[in-house]
């Protein structure tokens, strides 16, 4: 009856400006305490139960005050509420405040596991403030800390790695209070006086004990265990993984030169011969650079019958290929506007997005210039300072194979070296992909991350080539960006193909029944011609080249799938399963998952 | 060479000297300058890592030569030579590198390394020359203490210390280093350091050269201030200033240097403290700077060092102890360095820093007292070697054996200082598992340190009364305190005596079992001792001894001490041992029976102490006791006529009753009071005698003043006035 009043009292101040600019300022403290706690599984604890009370509590301030107006007479008349959620155990260690504002004859019990019936003085953890005892799912007491009265702020810290409990007292700890507690434990205070007021802090407010610093060095201790976990005799072995690790990935996305040479220093097999290797490439380049027609036609006549098999890759593909018109950056559109059609340089800024070299040219070198991140322009400055760095110590680099990257150059460079200056400078431009490469393993994960679907993405177009598409499309185009580049033919030649586009969905619901998600796409990309302004209105989204990825990739997989390859690269698998290996952890409640992110491993 | 065979040890290897070792040393002579180079490059390849090799090399004599060339070097352009071949270095680096798989002193070798790689871009062939001897020198000196005694007998240092004026970085820094390896060591006389008062601020200039001058120099300084005057030369040539900066540097190493250098300067030093306070660091208070390399995940051994510079900071009163900085930082990381988690060396050091840090201040010793349970944490101090680290690991037993004492002496200090004033506390310590037993056991330990620490700690668990009649008694630590007393030197004898001052109060029950030892002979001697401290513990034991004690007790005390020795004691130039010389006196002239027995013997001599006391200089204190000695002596019965019969006595009681201090009037009044008390039911000639008392005083106009205080402010003098006034009229 009173919690409802004063649920009520809390609801109303939900429009208070202030309330929800405090609630704004408590959820950024919380991610930033617990930043491996997934509140959509397991909600941190926020205020006190109004539900999970004893009647002779009461509660107020957001539910966060905590008053008692029972008789007090004995203990019999002691009451208790707990928070509203149990301690996940991804926080890792778990830290709340109590602030003692009027005492009685004080009685604060801290944590309580879930229990099936609300019988709450079982199994419970606290410490009173009358005799500064502990007790431990029992009425007698052992010796622990100082009293605490009036004034005095209480913390509370479950360390949920080794599963202990220690209490604070004006931002003093008091040392391991118990060991060994079970999980799901819910913050908790209990009362025995009337007139005893205390107030919660869940990280509404800073707290008086240094947390973070106690969490920065069990941090730090994780971070070492992981460091220094013993490799062994499987070094070797260990290698060998890793080789294949980064082999695989550059295979996978087609970085053929660099994959080659890599195989070459590092003594492995690709599996994928070549040929495939750089036609997959020229596909996916294709789509990425918005010539999603093209890329169709590619895939048809390299690999017959596979669009055929795949009714829904394909229809993606061609809605992607309908909004590419509207950018008019697809060839269809693209042959009716004024700049020359397929064998210009789309990009002039970025000549690797060219398909000329691909098919054409059997140098392995130059095709390795085209792979995609070299694309970025920050490479030829660098060059020749690269270039003279190097004979100086390869020499003696040389004899120890280590280092896989200038291994790889010195190979390059003997193989080279008879070559012409443009072939060693593409051979330093490898280099630089080398290193690249890794720099996009990173962007990777923060797709997969973001994505739990685990689709993969490739960070680097988002962050280089596509900006530069952008860049460009700016640039070449600021007033004539208009629908199909402008041209009227080409308008004409989109509206036909939407028509083909809206037969071919009515022929996949005969043959395979409705799908929503086509249905939701096409609706989406027709969208776009209701607007004046396609790239500045609700459904613009679509445009964006980044946009490109996710069918790039779908296509991708796909090709490799046919040819009875893995589609996805073991190295995204294995960061996938890293990933998922620490949501894991949280979920069987081993609270060092929260201090070993997978992220945190990715420099 | 002179000092080729000063120890035997040098013959048993000069015995041993091969040929190889012989030639290294000739070639330093050859007469092309080019040869001697490539000597001194070989011999350096030749001792990187082998402790024998640079044993042979001293003992031919190789250090003189190489200090004179390194002196001819830099006199002359002589040597100079054309560049050196990049082949050629890459070849000595190559053979520098195989020598790894000799004896090898890791980082010592990569240094060596390092200095090599640098030396390569140089061309002129006298910086390389000397730039090489003062690598081998380097090198020599991270041999054996033998190696440095043996350089620094060579006038080692000077000649380093005039190398830092030439201008090139990669010399200087080469000649940094080895003076650094040369003034780590134990062997090094400091001193030397501070002979020419121009090498500190030619060294502050060179501080801001590199990060390794940086590391050197402040390594070198942490080293080689060991005394107030030290810290202060440091200081004056701005130290705090120069050093400041580096707390910010990039290298760790720099910063962690920078740290310990601090910490130096700041111990017991009001001055430095003071000014560190003030210390602004790229916008930060240096004491915030501090508080950030408190931080847990960081390296322990910067969180300890900054530690004892924010714990010297604050004993020095440059930091308050409530200071959030010092409670919620310092001391809880202190806690932390305690914690079974730590290094051996890193307790002891925790340990006795925050003993240190709460030492005078009640408040903290509190909260440290509830902080991680940090007694409980103590008493494992006490448990190395522990039982299953002698079975399972020999080194791991060395190990623990090497700092058993240290931790023990170390949490001794610490209980002390955590129990020097809080009743609860001691309550707790000497609650916790055997901790009484462990004191016992570690007054009669053979390490001093322990015992000092162990006293220390009982001293402090002494000034509780509930303790010194339960578990004090119950332990009968008087035992091993009395035999400590036996022999020992001052420190700890000043500890212990002054333990067994407690123990000697009078609701001690250890008092008649320590009487009944026959200290008191052992008091007396103390208080002929040369140190204050140990005469105020062996009179105040006394005192106490004398407190209530019956007349044969004070009999032998006064026998055993003397007449002569006490009037001594009257005389102190200490205050505090007069005082308690005075109360001694108080304590033994009480009762009446003892009273008149002891002024009946000594009257004569106590009436002239005592007089000397009230017209000499002394404190209100002292005059205010000696005035209540008066007042005993004035109520025995026949003791009275020694200050009726004496005029300048009354003279000067009369005076003090009119004196500006309340305290020394109440004490004249009651001496009054006595004096003209009439005892009730007491015979008729003691009657007589009080009249006769009166009718004196009455001339002397004693009852004029009485009757003033009767108005007086003070309401106890004004009662004893009146109370004084009543038995007159009766």
């Amino acid at each position: 009856m009173d919690a409802m009043a004063e649920l009520g009292a809390g609801s109303l101040l939900l429009g208070d400006p202030a309330f929800n600019y405090q609630e704004a300022e408590l959820n950024e403290r919380l991610k930033r305490l617990y930043p491996a706690v997934n509140e959509d599984e397991t909600p941190l604890p926020r205020s006190w139960s109004p539900k999970d009370k004893y009647s002779y509590i009461g509660l107020s301030q957001n539910n966060l005050r905590v008053h008692y107006k029972g008789h007090g007479k004995n203990h019999k008349d002691a009451a208790s509420v707990r928070a509203t959620h149990p301690i996940p155990a991804a926080c890792g260690i778990y830290y709340f405040e109590v602030k003692i504002v009027s005492k009685g004859l004080d009685f604060l019990s801290s944590l309580l596991p879930l229990s099936p019936i609300p019988g709450w003085d079982k199994h419970s953890y606290g410490y009173h403030g009358d005799d500064g005892h502990s007790f431990c799912s029992s009425g007698t007491g052992q010796p622990y800390g100082p009293t605490f009265t009036t004034g005095d702020v209480i913390g509370c810290c479950v360390n949920l790695i080794n599963n202990t409990c220690f209490y604070t007292k004006n931002g003093i700890s008091l040392g391991v209070a118990f060991t060994d507690l079970p999980p799901n434990l819910y913050p908790t205070v209990g009362l025995q006086t009337p007139g005893e007021i205390v107030d919660a802090n869940f990280g509404q407010q800073p707290f008086v004990f240094d947390i973070e610093d106690y969490m920065s060095e069990w941090r730090a201790k994780i971070h070492g265990m992981i460091a220094r976990f013993p490799i062994g005799e499987r070094l070797g072995e260990w290698q060998a993984v890793l080789q294949n690790m980064v082999s695989t990935y550059l295979v996978h996305h087609g970085y053929c030169a660099t994959a080659t040479a890599f195989a070459r220093a590092t003594e492995t097999l690709i599996q994928e011969d070549q040929t495939s290797i750089k036609n997959r490439q020229r596909i996916q380049k294709l789509v990425l650079a918005g010539r999603v027609g093209e890329a169709i036609e590619a895939t048809q006549q390299l690999y017959p019958g596979l669009l055929e098999h795949n009714p829904n890759l394909l229809f993606m593909l061609k809605c992607r290929q309908f909004v590419e018109m509207v950018n008019g950056t697809d060839s269809e559109v693209r042959c009716f506007s004024v700049r020359s059609p397929k064998s210009q340089d789309s990009y002039p800024g970025s000549p690797s997005l060219s398909p000329r070299h691909g098919a054409t040219n059997p140098n392995l070198h130059s095709a390795g210039a085209d792979s995609p991140t070299c694309s970025n322009g920050v490479t030829p400055p660098n060059k020749n300072k690269s270039h003279n760095k190097y004979p100086g110590v390869s020499s003696a680099s040389s004899s120890s194979s280590s280092s896989p990257s200038s291994v790889n150059y010195s190979e390059s460079n003997s193989t080279d070296s008879t070559k012409s200056q443009p072939h060693s400078g593409t051979s330093n431009q490898e280099e630089t992909s080398d290193s690249e490469m890794e720099i996009e393993a990173e962007h990777y994960t923060n797709g997969v991350a973001e994505n739990p679907s685990a689709r993969i993405m490739n960070g680097t177009y988002k962050h280089q080539e596509i900006l530069q598409a952008q860049d460009i499309s700016l640039e070449d185009s600021c007033a004539s960006r208009q629908l199909c580049g402008g041209n009227q033919a080409a308008t004409e030649r989109m509206i036909q193909f939407g028509r083909e586009l809206q037969g071919l969905n009515e022929q996949l619901c005969r043959e395979y029944g409705k799908n929503v998600t086509h249905k939701k796409m096409l609706q989406d990309a027709f969208s776009l011609l209701a607007y004046s302004d396609p790239w500045n209105c609700p459904v613009g989204q679509q445009l964006d080249p980044m946009q490109r990825e996710n069918i790039c990739s779908a296509l991708n997989s796909a090709i490799l799938e046919s040819q009875n390859l893995p589609k996805q690269p073991p190295l995204m698998l294995a960061l996938g399963q890293a990933t998922e290996c620490v949501q894991l952890m949280a979920r069987v409640r081993s609270g060092s998952c929260s201090f070993a992110r997978v992220d945190n491993f990715l420099h | 060479m002179a000092c080729l065979l000063e120890a035997p040890l040098r013959i048993s290897v000069l015995s041993e000297v091969t040929a190889t070792s012989r030639h290294y040393v000739d070639r330093l002579f050859h007469p092309d300058p080019q040869k001697v180079l490539q000597g001194v490059i070989d011999m350096k390849n030749a001792v990187i890592g082998n402790n024998k090799q640079k044993a042979n090399l001293i003992v031919l004599g190789a250090v003189p030569r190489l200090l004179y060339l390194l002196q001819q070097g830099l006199s002359s352009s002589e040597l100079k030579t054309e560049v050196l071949g990049s082949e050629l270095r890459t070849e000595v680096l190559g053979s520098e590198l195989r020598t790894e798989g000799v004896v090898v002193l890791g980082s010592e070798l990569r240094t060596e390394c390092v200095v090599l790689l640098g030396s390569e871009l140089r061309t002129e062939g006298a910086v390389v020359l000397r730039t090489e001897c003062v690598v081998v020198l380097g090198s020599l000196a991270m041999g054996t203490e033998n190696n440095i005694k043996s350089l620094v007998d060579c006038h080692i240092i000077p000649a380093l210390l005039q190398g830092l004026v030439c201008p090139d970085l990669i010399f200087i820094e080469a000649c940094l280093r080895c003076l650094r390896t040369v003034f780590i060591s134990p062997v090094t006389p400091v001193q030397l350091l501070y002979t020419d008062p121009t090498v500190i601020p030619h060294l502050m200039s060179l501080l801001s050269r590199s990060p390794r001058t940086q590391d050197y120099i402040t390594q070198i300084f942490s080293h080689c201030c060991k005394t107030p005057e030290h810290q202060t030369v440091l200081f004056n040539h701005g130290a705090i200033q120069n050093i400041a900066p580096m707390l910010i540097s990039l290298s760790y190493k720099v910063r962690m240097q920078a740290l310990k250098c601090f910490s130096v300067l700041a111990y017991e030093n009001t001055q430095v403290s003071m000014t560190l306070v003030n210390v602004l660091v790229d916008g930060d208070l240096l004491s915030q700077v501090f508080v950030r390399m408190l931080q847990r995940d960081l390296p322990i051994e910067m969180q300890l060092t900054a530690a004892k510079c924010l714990t010297y900071m604050c004993r020095a009163g440059a930091i308050r102890t409530d200071d959030r900085c010092i409670v919620l930082k310092t001391l809880p990381c202190l806690v932390r360095m305690c914690s079974k988690e730590r290094l051996l060396e890193e307790r002891v050091e925790g340990a006795e820093t925050l003993a240190y840090l709460m030492e005078p201040d009640v408040e903290l010793q509190r909260i440290a007292s509830v902080t991680d349970h940090l007694v409980a944490m103590l008493a494992d101090y006490f448990k190395y070697p522990s039982s299953v680290s002698a079975i399972t690991d020999i080194k791991r037993l060395d190990h623990d054996l090497k700092h058993a004492h240290e931790l023990r002496q170390a949490a001794f200090k610490l209980y002390a200082s955590l129990g020097s004033n809080d009743e609860d506390i001691r309550k707790k310590i000497t609650e916790t598992e055997n901790m009484m037993d462990r004191i016992v056991s570690g007054l009669s330990e053979s390490s001093i340190k322990v015992r000092l620490a162990a006293v220390r700690c009982l001293h402090s668990l002494s000034r509780s009364v509930q303790q010194l009649r339960t578990s004090f008694h119950d332990h009968a630590v008087w035992k091993p305190l009395m035999k400590l007393l036996q022999n020992a030197p001052d420190e700890v004898l000043v500890m212990a005596s002054s333990t067994l001052c407690n123990l000697l109060l009078e609701f001690s029950p250890s008092k008649e079992p320590i009487l009944e030892s026959g200290v008191v002979e052992l008091l007396c001697s103390l208080t002929q001792s040369d140190s204050p401290a140990l005469r105020v513990n062996g009179i105040w034991a006394l005192m106490n001894m004398a407190f209530q004690a019956d007349q044969k007790v004070k009999g032998e005390i006064v026998r055993a001490l003397g007449t002569e020795q006490l009037f001594r004691l009257l005389s102190d130039p200490d205050t505090n041992v007069l005082m308690k010389t005075l109360g001694l006196l108080r304590n033994l002239l009480s009762t009446r029976p003892h009273i008149d027995q002891i002024m009946s013997s000594h009257g004569k001599q106590i009436m002239q102490a005592v007089t000397l006391i009230l017209e000499g200089e002394h404190s209100i204190e002292v005059k205010e006791q000696t005035l209540c000695i008066l007042a005993n002596i004035a109520d025995g019965n026949t003791a009275k006529e020694l200050i009726m019969t004496n005029d300048d006595i009354l003279q000067k009681i009369k005076y003090y009753m009119g004196h500006s201090n309340a305290k020394l009037q109440l004490a004249a009044t009651f001496c009054i009071s006595n004096l003209i008390w009439n005892e009730e039911g007491s015979e008729a000639d003691a009657m007589t005698g009080c009249q006769e008392r009166q009718d004196k005083l009455r001339e002397l106009g004693f009852v004029d003043i009485l009757h003033k205080l009767t108005q007086a402010l003070d309401p106890n003098l004004c009662e004893r006035a009146k109370t004084a006034m009543q038995h007159y009229l009766a």
